[in-house]
């Protein structure tokens, strides 16, 4: 039976139906999602390009597999965002630097969090975004409260299997399919019309100026108890 | 021990050549772990699950499993395993009846915790008067929980279940624990053929970086690095985080169906597809229902039989494709709840073709003679009732 397009931007109510419960089955190898049902990359790729190219405040979420240096990898994924977000007219990047909920309330203008990602995206009137290096229980709670209360148009640049919920979803990306998807998005913006230089996107306002120099346990506020060990102490073994 | 070498899960699981061996429940349950590339066991010692502890323990001495423990009770065994797994282990438990219920509030946090382990639950009476007889009422206190729920029918499934457990468990789109269901005394301690792929083989060690979740870093005190978000401070964040995270854990339990269907073959099993009343059941039960659906096929009944492996997910759309010109359905237990029974109505149409029962409990045996008395009586079929003095 055809699907149609069950997973649009919202907002969807109250209390959101996963795309799950929803008959919406997560795309093979391959292939993506797109409005939940299973298409070619291309084509979902495509559909994700025109929406950051032509909705309000196209904005990227980096999470901390992209923010943080884990890796080679990471650090060539961190990249490939970079030079995505320079494609787009007009980008910003605001991170998810990590899951824990902030207090005693976030700065929507420095960062996204999933336990209240509406205040960043009504805050700052985003229409589309991306999700990249979010872990993936975290990215669902975020994209499903986003199609909930918010007409944000959600995608997915999933590293592991795609999320149901996104309105595109793309599996397996890594910086090799970031940098794909952005061809793909600046041929759709030479088809559109749009004239654009790439340049990076502007740093994020919110965020002091980091100078490596002035990092201290208080910086982590109400955590820096939890700090072991602190800093300047060195431990040689671990129990 | 013989030296084990890594073998992809496709493989070990699905095409590996295999070996008739005549094994109980329990046997069964430690040839998995075997095979499985278990990092740590942690139980607490109760009847009937005692024996496959002991057996698991074995394997420890062997070198098999990387370490063991008896907790202090079923709360700390449950409580351990999740730690262990959030820190990156792979790690099997198993218990019993009052010992499930009494693990049952840590067993009901692995899912929204996202603790891919199997556990495996040898079912017993779990109301007093105390008995340490059969029967799976304990099974409907788990169907809530989140988790996958499997029910072997036989020694042969429970080997097949726990070890596609652990890899269906381990997959970035489920991640949450298994518990490998099956009858105290009538599967555990009862020997079956059991067609097993070779002891030198093993399952890659878990990958915890490979996670919908960041791992734990037990090096350190865990509230460093705190993975989950402390939702019940609900007063900083929005309520709605609460509710898409059950949401979260029942998705996953949605997209674990796939994964049965690969690796167990599919949600349920049918025997005559076409007939016109069917038995449903599951575990043990099933055997049974299989005995009487043999004994209706020669008397010229029409009967089938949907075996159900997969509790939770539950098999909705299959039983209600099955069951769509069916005439009567008759659900065997080992309860006196009849949960299964409660199941098949909530998903079919006409719910008033379900036969409760027969149902025994309490320990006692489930006679193919009872399932076939269920038979007569929708068939209209008389038959004089013998008695033995």
């Amino acid at each position: 039976m055809e699907k149609g397009k069950l997973i649009t931007p919202g907002p969807v109510g109250y209390m959101p139906t996963p795309g799950a419960f929803m008959g919406v089955d997560l795309p093979p190898p391959g292939k993506a999602l797109l409005y939940g049902e299973i298409v070619d990359e291309e084509i979902a790729m495509r559909e994700a390009a025109k929406a950051m190219l032509t909705r309000r405040n196209p904005t990227i979420f980096p999470g901390p597999l992209v923010l943080w240096g884990w890796n080679a990898s990471a650090m060539e994924k961190a990249k490939a965002v970079l030079e995505l977000a320079a494609e787009i007219p007009n980008c910003r990047i605001i991170p998810m630097p990590d899951y824990r909920p902030k207090y005693p309330k976030i700065d929507p203008e420095a960062e996204i969090n999933p336990n209240h990602p509406n205040l960043t995206i009504l805050h700052n009137r985003i229409e589309a975004c991306i999700f990249v290096g979010v872990h993936c229980h975290y990215a669902n709670l975020s994209l499903r409260m986003i199609r909930a209360g918010t007409n944000c148009f959600t995608i997915a640049l999933c590293a592991e299997m795609g999320h149901e919920d996104a309105m595109v979803s793309l599996r397996d990306v890594h910086a090799e399919e970031i940098r794909k998807f952005k061809e793909v998005l600046v041929q759709v913006r030479k088809e559109l019309g749009i004239e654009w230089e790439p340049k990076p996107p502007p740093e994020n306002p919110s965020l002091p100026k980091e100078e490596w120099t002035t990092v201290s346990p208080l910086d982590f506020g109400e955590y820096a108890a939890l700090l072991m060990p602190r800093r300047g102490e060195v431990i040689e073994e671990t129990e | 021990m013989p030296e084990q070498k890594v073998v992809d899960p496709e493989y070990l699981i699905l095409e590996a050549p295999r070996e008739r061996k005549f094994i109980t429940g329990s046997q069964a349950f430690a040839e998995a772990i075997k095979r499985a590339n278990v990092d740590i066991a942690i139980a607490y010692p109760i009847t009937p699950q005692s024996e496959t502890m002991h057996l698991v323990g074995d394997l420890y001495a062997q070198g098999y499993v990387k370490d063991y423990y008896r907790a202090e009770e079923e709360y700390g065994a449950m409580s351990a395993i999740a730690g262990a797994v959030r820190g990156g282990a792979r790690a099997f438990s198993a218990t019993s009846g009052p010992g499930l219920l009494r693990g049952l509030e840590a067993i009901a946090s692995w899912p929204g915790h996202r603790i891919p382990a199997v556990l495996g639950v040898m079912t017993r009476v779990v109301n007093a008067p105390l008995s340490i007889q059969p029967d799976n009422i304990e099974i409907s206190y788990l169907l809530n929980c989140g988790m996958i729920v499997l029910h072997a029918e036989n020694p042969q499934d429970v080997f097949d279940f726990t070890l596609a457990g652990f890899v269906i468990s381990e997959k970035v789109d489920v991640y949450i624990p298994v518990a490998v269901c099956t009858e105290g005394f009538f599967v555990t301690h009862a020997k079956g053929y059991v067609d097993l792929p070779p002891e030198d083989m093993k399952l890659p060690p878990r990958d915890p970086y490979k996670a919908p979740v960041p791992p734990t870093d037990c090096e350190i005190p865990p509230a460093r690095i705190q993975r989950d978000a402390p939702v019940q401070k609900s007063n900083f964040m929005s309520y709605l985080i609460h509710a898409v995270w059950q949401q979260e854990v029942w998705s996953s339990n949605e997209r674990a169906r796939k994964w049965i269907k690969h690796y167990l073959g599919g949600l349920v099993e049918v025997v005559n597809p076409d007939a016109e009343v069917f038995i449903v059941a599951s575990g043990c039960a099933a055997a049974q229902g299989r005995e009487a659906q043999r004994y209706a096929e020669m008397e010229g009944l029409p009967v089938g039989l949907v075996k159900v492996k997969s509790i939770r997910p539950f098999p909705a759309q299959e039983i209600r494709e099955i069951l769509k010109k069916a005439k009567a359905v008759i659900v065997p237990e080992h309860n006196i709840v009849g949960w299964l029974a409660k199941e098949v109505k909530a998903v079919i149409p006409n719910s008033g073709i379900v036969v409760d029962g027969p149902r025994v409990y309490g320990g006692m045996t489930l006679p193919v003679e009872l399932i076939m008395e269920k038979i007569y009586e929708v068939f209209g079929v008389k038959k004089a009732k013998k008695t033995v003095v």
